[in-house]
C-alpha cells in the first residue's frame, strides 16, 4: 500500500466522520460528494476503473444533485446558519 | 345475436347508470342525500385553557428530569447502553475482519474454479476483452437484467410518490424557478460546450464497454448527468422537445423487452447445446463479442432515461 492510498483512506474516514457531525445539511452533502470522489480514486488504485467511473458519475454526480433538489424543495438551503437561528429562538 | 334495446329501456339498465357515473355526468347522491351546512369553527377558550393546563401538568410530571428519579435513571441507562452497544459492534466487526484472509494469497476462497474459468475461457467464450463486461453481460446477464428492472421499478415508485395532478403541476412549474435566474448566460454558454462532450463521452463508454473499462450502467449515468445539466441550463421547455414521459416509457419498454428476448434466446440455445446464430466477431473490434454490445446499449438507455426521469420528478413531479 503506497502513501497515496493511505492518505486517501485517511480522507475517507475524515469525510465519513464529519458528515455525521456537520449540522448544516448543505455542508453534509458537499462532504458526501467529496467522499464519493475519494472513493472513486481509491477504486482506480485498486485497479477497478469500471467501478471508479460509476462511483464518480452516480455517487458524486447524480445522488448529490438529487439531494440538492430535495433540500431546495424543503427550503433547507436558505437556513445557512442553524446555530444562530436556534439561539435567536431561545432568546 | 344480441337483442337491441331501445333508448328508454337502456336508460333503466345498470350499465347505463354505471357508465354515467364513471364518466362523471351525474352524481348519484346529488339531490337524494341531504347535506347539512358545515358549522363555522369557533374555538372554545375554556377548553383550550384546560387542555393547556393538563399538558403542562403532564410535562411537569414526566419530563421534569431533575425530580423524576426514574427518568434520570432511564437516561443514564440509555446513554451507557448505546455507548456499550457501539463499542461491542466495533469490536465484533474488527474481530471479523481479523479472520478474513489477506489480499493476494493463493488460498483465498475467491480463487476457485469459477473465477479461473472466467479468466481463462472468458475471451474465448464471450469475445469480450473486458472480462468484467463478459461476466456481467454474458455469464451473469440474468443479474444485470434484474438490476435494470430494479431501476425501472424504483422510477415507478418515485413517480407514484411524487406525482402531481394538473393544477398542482402548473403551480409547481411556476414555483420551480422563481428564485433562480431564468436564462443564466454563463451556465448556458458552459452547457452548450460541455453537454455534447459529456454525452459523447457517455456514448463512448457504452460502446467500448466490451473493450475497456465502462459499460451500460456507468455510460448511462454519464449521459443522464449531461441531460440534467442541459435541463438546468435551458429549462423544461427545451428538453420537452425531445424527452417526455412518453419517450421515457417507450425507451424503457423497448430496451427492457429487447434485453429479455435477447438473453432468453442465448439462455435457450446455451441450455440446449444449440448453435447460436449470433456471431462472436474478432475480439478487439467494436462489432464483436456477440450480444454484449447491444445489451450494453439497452442498459445504458434505461439508466440514462431513469436518471433524467428521477431529476425531473424531483424538480416538478413529472416530465
Amino acid at each position: 500500500m503506497t502513501a497515496f492510498q493511505i492518505i486517501l483512506m485517511g480522507l475517507l474516514i475524515v469525510c465519513a466522520v464529519s458528515v455525521s457531525f456537520s449540522k448544516n445539511l448543505l455542508n453534509a452533502i458537499l462532504i458526501y460528494m467529496s467522499f464519493s470522489l475519494v472513493m472513486s480514486m481509491l477504486w482506480i488504485c485498486l485497479e477497478s476503473p469500471d467501478l471508479a467511473i460509476t462511483e464518480a458519475a452516480v455517487g458524486a454526480g447524480i445522488t448529490s444533485v438529487l439531494f440538492f433538489v430535495t433540500l431546495k424543495k424543503i427550503h433547507a438551503i436558505d437556513a445557512s446558519e442553524p446555530d444562530t437561528k436556534e439561539e435567536k429562538e431561545n432568546e | 345475436m344480441s337483442k337491441k334495446k331501445t333508448a328508454e329501456e337502456y336508460q333503466k339498465t345498470f350499465a347505463f347508470r354505471f357508465f354515467r357515473w364513471l364518466s362523471g355526468e351525474k352524481d348519484p347522491y346529488s339531490g337524494e342525500v341531504e347535506m347539512q351546512p358545515q358549522k363555522e369553527y369557533r374555538p372554545d377558550p375554556e377548553a383550550a385553557l384546560r387542555r393547556e393546563k393538563e399538558h403542562d401538568a403532564i410535562m411537569d410530571k414526566v419530563y421534569d428530569t431533575e425530580h423524576n428519579k426514574w427518568m434520570h435513571l432511564f437516561h443514564r441507562l440509555y446513554q451507557t447502553t448505546s455507548i456499550l452497544f457501539c463499542l461491542f459492534l466495533i469490536a465484533l466487526l474488527l474481530v471479523t475482519v481479523s479472520y478474513l484472509p489477506a489480499i493476494g494469497t493463493v488460498t483465498r476462497p475467491v480463487n476457485n474454479e469459477v473465477s479461473e474459468r472466467y479468466i481463462e475461457k472468458g475471451l474465448e467464450e464471450t469475445g469480450a476483452i473486458n472480462i468484467v463486461a463478459g461476466m456481467i453481460l454474458d455469464y451473469r446477464a440474468f443479474d444485470t437484467l434484474g438490476e435494470s428492472h430494479v431501476l425501472f421499478v424504483a422510477t415507478i415508485t418515485v413517480l407514484i410518490l411524487l406525482r402531481l395532478n394538473k393544477t398542482e403541476k402548473d403551480e409547481a412549474e411556476v414555483n420551480d424557478r422563481r428564485f433562480e435566474p431564468k436564462n443564466d448566460a454563463i451556465l448556458q454558454l458552459v452547457a452548450t460546450f460541455l453537454v455534447p462532450v459529456i454525452i459523447i463521452f457517455g456514448i463512448y463508454i457504452i460502446l467500448n464497454g466490451h473493450l475497456g473499462p465502462g459499460g451500460g450502467f456507468s455510460g448511462g449515468a454519464v449521459i443522464g448527468a449531461g441531460l440534467v445539466l442541459y435541463l438546468n441550463a435551458f429549462g423544461f421547455k427545451k428538453t420537452e422537445r425531445f424527452f417526455t414521459e412518453k419517450t421515457y416509457k417507450w425507451v424503457c419498454f423497448f430496451s427492457l423487452s429487447f434485453y429479455c428476448l435477447a438473453k432468453s434466446y442465448s439462455f435457450y440455445t446455451g441450455a440446449n447445446q444449440l448453435h447460436s446464430v449470433i456471431p462472436k466477431g474478432t475480439p478487439g473490434t467494436i462489432l464483436s463479442s456477440g450480444l454484449i454490445l447491444p445489451l450494453n446499449i439497452a442498459v445504458g438507455l434505461v439508466v440514462a432515461c431513469t436518471i433524467y426521469a428521477f431529476y425531473a420528478m424531483f424538480r416538478k413531479g413529472g416530465f
